[in-house]
């Protein structure tokens, strides 16, 4: 077994670029946890970390959108965009084109998934990376689930390519992190920013700490519809904490779980025990 | 497919900086610029003059809208106040994913 680490986090733009706007002792908080998540992380000393994240129109457009996308390239650049609004330096982060490319193959068993030799990432990989490996020099394997251009990829499915994901780094001799950003419940990009529903977002998160399948593939609660209508378009992001849950197989546990108006979220980061 | 050359564009503003330099010099280059995008004339008229709320309700992407404003000088409270000074004068957001459900005058991120 060699998946060693899993975990899930918010990815909002705002947490690192809008950090001076919010009050001090609210954000300081938040990030004093998200760097406990990521301190527990490299605890785990792995070889490389998995980032599932919702992009946004940073590589992939609509000419020709993939459900899912795995980067296979030996470094990657990012931000993509304007490091001062963002407020993370331009960098290259490494990654491992042969692991990525061994990990794509068994993918490739049960999920048709796109690669990609080159991939710029945006806040939605970034924004976790300056908390999880602060210096940047853990290996990084990229990897997107459509949630920006509709029609999105079933839940369900989601969950099979979290479950195709565990069997192949399973069958990696690396020791290898698993962390899903985006979610839960926002209205980023809009007016609305800044907007959450709590109550929607502890039940939603006590399915995902419980790792309760039936309830998080809702079909009621959690099919687009009603995810837009309860969580916004932000809220399509649970893809990302699906297929975590789907790899981990165990229980959940929140570090942090707060709405933080002028970040846009609620500001989430949870690991989950693999079993 | 209008609003799809609409967002296209945003697209490559967002990440080539070649497109980002021919809008940034305006006059015939940015008109040539958005002559290769499929744009009616209120869609042209919307992005030639960083009409952040027209955009908006026009439909486009916040994740691609959200970019184009920093990069006209922008910012995110100035940006947030734009679209909904864009529902104030054009109605409600036409397509897309990204409806306005609060009231103009709420202020949801405080700002």
């Amino acid at each position: 077994m060699s998946l060693v680490f899993a975990g899930v986090c918010s990815h909002a733009p705002g947490i690192t670029g809008r950090a001076h706007l919010a009050d001090p002792a609210v954000k300081d908080e938040f990030h004093a946890q998200f760097h406990r998540f990521g301190e527990a992380m490299r605890a785990t000393k792995p070889d490389a970390v998995i980032v599932i994240a919702a992009e946004h129109f940073a590589n992939f457009f609509m000419n020709n959108m993939p459900a899912y996308a795995i980067g296979m390239a030996d470094r990657y650049e990012g931000p993509i965009e304007d490091p001062k609004w963002l407020g993370i330096e331009a960098r290259t982060i490494p990654g491992d084109a042969a692991l990525s490319q061994r990990l794509i193959r068994e993918v490739m068993q049960t999920v048709d998934v796109a690669y990609a030799e080159e991939w710029k990432f945006d806040h939605g990989i970034m924004v976790p990376l300056n908390f999880l490996t602060p210096n940047f020099d853990t290996k990084v394997i990229p990897v997107n689930i459509n949630c920006q251009g509709p029609p999105l990829t079933p839940l369900h499915r989601a969950w099979a390519f979290g479950e195709a994901l565990r069997r192949a780094c399973d069958k990696a001799p690396e020791r290898i992190a698993l962390v899903g950003t985006g979610g839960i419940s926002h209205w980023p990009a809009t007016p609305d920013s800044g907007k959450v529903n709590a109550e929607w977002d502890a039940e939603f998160m006590r399915r995902w700490c419980a790792n309760d399948r039936e309830a998080l593939l809702s079909q009621v609660d959690y099919n687009d519809e009603a995810t837009y209508r309860e969580a916004g378009q932000g809220g399509f992001e649970i893809r990302t904490f699906l297929s975590v849950a789907a790899a981990a197989r165990g229980k959940g546990e929140i570090f942090h779980m707060k709405a933080i108006p002028i970040f846009a979220v609620t500001c989430t980061a949870a690991v989950m025990s693999v079993a | 497919m209008s609003l799809y050359a609409m967002q296209k564009f945003l697209f490559a503003l967002n990440r080539d900086a070649e497109v980002q330099r021919r809008f940034a010099e305006g006059g015939d280059t940015r008109t040539a610029l958005l002559a290769g995008y499929d744009l009616n004339d209120e869609e042209r008229e919307a992005i030639g003059t960083g009409d952040i709320g027209k955009l908006y309700v026009l439909g486009c992407n916040g994740q691609l809208l959200m970019h184009f404003a920093p990069l006209l000088g922008i910012a995110w409270a100035d940006y947030l106040e734009a679209m909904r000074e864009g529902v104030r004068k054009y109605g409600p957001v036409r397509a897309g994913i990204y409806a306005m459900t609060t009231g103009t005058d709420e202020k949801v991120a405080g700002v």
